[in-house]
């Protein structure tokens, strides 16, 4: 247990997506302009994070790993499929994505009217495959470790976009130097930002 | 073949090093070019790899833009990318194994990038094959300049090297008591000097200035 509240912190604020391996940018800096959009985005990237990357994590363990095929015949022992890992994740993200977007809209419209526009986005937003490539990387030993991890990286992406958007609506009325406006500022903020999140570096329970 | 290098081509080769540069314009690929440029090295093998994968697969993708429908264009794009990066990330484990160790998941990430993705679906899909290519070159060339500015300032910096030659040791500084910054081998200094960068570019051409 104390393992899993461990990998949560580490995923939500020391190694978080947007300020630790800057993940997702592209849609973190366009969709961060109000708080209320940003909440959609963040919670339909969590929702598509805790779902297709334990479903990655089963197919790097049984399918794609060297040795992984011996539980269908022991003659395939020895086919190492990892090299198909990239192609294998970005299938399965899209599929997933197009899934999960099908069945919301089947079962909750509202849901759907909130996320709908987003969730189409998230296919190439970059904090679900790196988190797929990360997971890869971590070797996690059970696939209720993949699902923290998937969750804590969720979350922290969420906290970051919803911080900055929070930040972005208050500095509407600053004067800000003419060149800088816009998109330079924002780099500046998120920099900045990222400083304070070094501050939980070494944080452990 | 006078049309090669024509006037267009030529144009859409510079105007994405300044006035239309993929990072600090149209805002793409943003995510990989923050996280390889602690070090010139991996920083320069990263925006050639890109460099590469964004021209093929623009010249693929417009060899094929009559025959994809749009209705799964995505998928297309993604298989088509995702093959090219496989390609790219053997290559580099095979010839320079340490830095393809340094990049880890970002090799992977050019599928995911927001350039090759946001050139397919704007340019590679409406143009002529060659003009698709000397895009993608374009594109990852405006990208290729910003990772190799960033990444020189935080390495020149933060380890007091250059392409891993040591000048500030060469120059006699640590025994002045002269510091390496820390802090520019921290991820918050990439975003920081992107912003100086995006500054210092608006303050030069003036058309880049946000409206209010």
């Amino acid at each position: 247990m104390q393992n899993h509240i461990n990998l949560f912190v580490d995923t939500v604020f020391i190694h978080n997506m947007i300020f630790a391996y800057f993940l997702g940018m592209c849609s973190y800096l366009a969709v961060s302009k109000t708080v209320k959009t940003s909440v959609g985005l963040g919670i339909a990237v969590i929702f598509v994070m805790v779902i297709t990357i334990p479903v990655n994590y089963l197919l790097e363990k049984y399918l794609l790993v060297e040795g992984a095929l011996s539980w269908i015949s022991p003659k395939l022992a020895d086919v190492d499929l990892s090299f198909l890992s990239f192609i294998i994740f970005i299938a399965v993200i899209a599929a997933i994505v197009q899934l999960v977007e099908m069945v919301v809209e089947r079962y909750s419209p509202s849901l759907y009217n909130a996320l709908g526009i987003f969730l189409p986005l998230i296919a190439v937003n970059c904090a679900v495959l790196g988190g797929a490539l990360f997971m890869q990387q971590r070797e996690f030993s059970s696939v209720w470790e993949s699902v923290t991890f998937s969750f804590g990286s969720g979350l922290g992406w969420a906290i970051a976009i919803i911080s900055l958007a929070a930040i972005r609506e208050k500095i509407r009325y600053s004067n800000i130097p003419a060149p800088l406006r816009g998109l330079g500022i924002t780099f500046i903020l998120v920099g900045l930002m990222a400083l304070a999140f070094m501050g939980f570096m070494g944080f452990k329970i | 073949m006078s049309q090669i290098f024509s006037s267009k081509n030529l144009k859409l080769l510079t105007n994405s090093l300044n006035l239309q540069n993929p990072i600090t314009v149209q805002v793409l690929g943003i995510c990989s070019a923050l996280a390889v440029t602690v070090k010139m090295k991996p920083a320069f093998v990263m925006a050639v790899s890109v460099t590469i994968v964004a021209a093929f697969s623009n010249l693929i993708i417009s060899l094929l833009r009559k025959s994809i429908p749009v209705r799964i264009r995505i998928i297309v794009q993604l298989v088509v990318i995702a093959a090219l990066v496989i390609l790219v990330d053997q290559i580099l484990k095979a010839f320079v194994f340490d830095v393809s160790k340094q990049l880890s998941v970002f090799v992977g990430l050019i599928i995911t990038n927001c350039i090759i993705m946001g050139r397919l679906e704007a340019f590679a899909m409406a143009n002529k094959p060659w003009d698709s290519f000397v895009d993608g070159i374009g594109n990852g060339l405006g990208y290729g300049w910003i990772l190799i500015v960033v990444s020189f300032v935080r390495e020149l910096l933060g380890s007091g090297t250059v392409w891993n030659y040591p000048v500030m040791e060469k120059l006699g500084l640590y025994s002045g008591g002269y510091l390496n910054n820390g802090l520019m081998i921290a991820p918050p200094m990439a975003l920081i000097l992107v912003g100086v960068i995006i500054w210092i570019q608006r303050s030069r051409s003036k058309s880049l200035i946000e409206k209010k």
